[in-house]
């Protein structure tokens, strides 16, 4: 075979590398969903963020106006801070609340923005005071399981002991 | 007495050419790297091997990535129904190959193509004395045999992977959308929600680079320290499918805790 057959080929197996890497990234990886626009970042305070994770969307009315920065803890308010970057594009009031709501039932958490009233916008830095923290599946249960022992305990025959099973 | 002392002594000699073993691979790979200009002063030495090495492996890369798509396709489909969520068949095969299946069974195909065709070629240029030859005619074979074929090798591995992870999703999609009838918008979409290009797709490409490297190198050490014998390289080749196979499983074990475990 003479060389430029052989670089041919070359450079062919090699752009096939490429192109299979730049599918995997698009089609197949969320590559696509990556914006590269300008962002403002905001914070808000919650007190429980359940399962949220860097990176999870922020959607207003459903649309995805931008992502979650970063999470930490604040030492000073024993709350979680939260990050927020909202794609430039996108204003909101300034008493916009923000919670963490579960796509599904046992989908991803995300944050819902709920714009407000006011007439000046969120702007680079400002702090997001309104906010709801992510429901958390254990406190639900034990408020579920104490309300319904609550009321077993106010009916009749409360207190009686269940028959034991002979064996 | 006599010979528990001999099984004894033959336990150590065992452990002790294990560590020898490894530590003249070591030796190798360094030599190798130290002689790596070659491959920037003849790049074209390097194309004939990621020729060799990799348009040859095309073929069967392509196909076994293909049918393993397709088994991901059905497999996944049957048990994703009993839970009524086959859509989310796409996330499933797409992670399966970009993190695992890829570079796995990729780098396993790979030990078995290309890595023995390498080890044979070495073995049987040291039976025929022309190593040998080109010391004597102070041509150095590491930079002028090995070098060249370490990199055909490390750079050929990832394309291949990246090819047959390509395939296979290509391959679980005709499966679970042309044949199954899956909701093709659902498909895609639950894939690209799931699969991250930095945590899936970024560390599927390193883990093939790791194979790539470790899979060329076992191959060219076993070639290069084959006895100069028809025996001795037949027993090399079978050593470099059966290392070659083992250092990917673990290496891959270890690949995988280190990267996924957050």
């Amino acid at each position: 075979m003479t060389r430029e057959k052989t670089d041919f080929w070359v450079g062919l197996f090699i752009l096939l590398g490429l192109i299979a890497l730049v599918f995997l990234a698009l089609r197949a990886g969320n590559m696509s969903s990556f914006t590269f626009t300008p962002t403002y970042r905001v914070q808000a305070h919650f007190d429980n963020v359940g399962g949220l994770k860097v990176r999870a969307p922020i959607k207003s009315s459903g649309v995805v106006v931008g992502r979650v920065a970063a999470i930490g803890f604040d030492n000073q308010r024993f709350q979680a801070t939260v990050m927020l970057d909202l794609e430039q594009s996108y204003v909101f009031p300034k008493d916009t609340s923000a919670s963490i709501l579960t796509s599904g039932l046992l989908g991803e958490q995300y944050i819902g923005l709920t714009p407000g009233g006011d007439e000046q916008n969120l702007a680079d830095g400002d702090t997001i005071e309104f906010t709801q923290s992510a429901v958390v599946l254990e406190d639900l249960i034990s408020k579920f399981l104490y309300s319904s022992a609550e009321k077993e305990g106010t009916g009749p025959g409360a207190g009686a002991a269940a028959p034991a099973a002979s064996h | 007495m006599n010979a528990l002392s001999q099984r004894i002594a033959a336990l150590g000699h065992g452990f002790v050419s294990m560590i020898t073993g490894l530590g003249a691979f070591a030796r190798l790979f360094g030599a190798i790297l130290a002689r790596s200009g070659v491959v920037l002063r003849r790049p074209r030495l390097t194309a004939q091997q990621v020729h060799f090495i990799g348009n040859y492996s095309l073929l069967i890369i392509g196909v076994s990535g293909l049918f393993v798509g397709f088994v991901l396709g059905l497999q996944g489909y049957y048990t994703l129904n009993r839970y009524g969520s086959e859509e989310a068949l796409g996330l499933l095969v797409a992670l399966s190959l970009t993190r695992e299946l890829g570079p796995v069974v990729t780098a396993l195909l790979f030990a078995g193509r290309a890595g023995t065709s390498l080890t044979a070629e070495i073995g049987l240029m040291k039976a025929g004395e022309q190593i040998s030859a080109m010391e004597v005619m102070a041509v150095d074979p590491i930079r002028r045999v090995l070098a060249p074929r370490f990199w055909g090798g490390v750079i050929a591995m990832p394309v291949l992977a990246a090819v047959f992870s390509m395939v296979g999703v290509l391959g679980g999609w005709f499966v679970g959308v042309m044949l199954i009838g899956i909701d093709p918008g659902a498909f895609w979409s639950q894939m690209q929600d799931g699969v991250d290009v930095i945590d899936d797709v970024l560390n599927g490409v390193i883990k093939s680079l790791v194979f790539g490297v470790v899979v060329t190198l076992i191959a060219l050490y076993q070639g290069w320290t084959a006895r100069a014998t028809p025996e001795g390289v037949s027993r090399a080749t079978t050593r470099t499918v059966v290392s070659g196979a083992l250092a990917v499983l673990g290496l891959d074990f270890l690949l995988t805790a280190l990267m996924f475990a957050h």
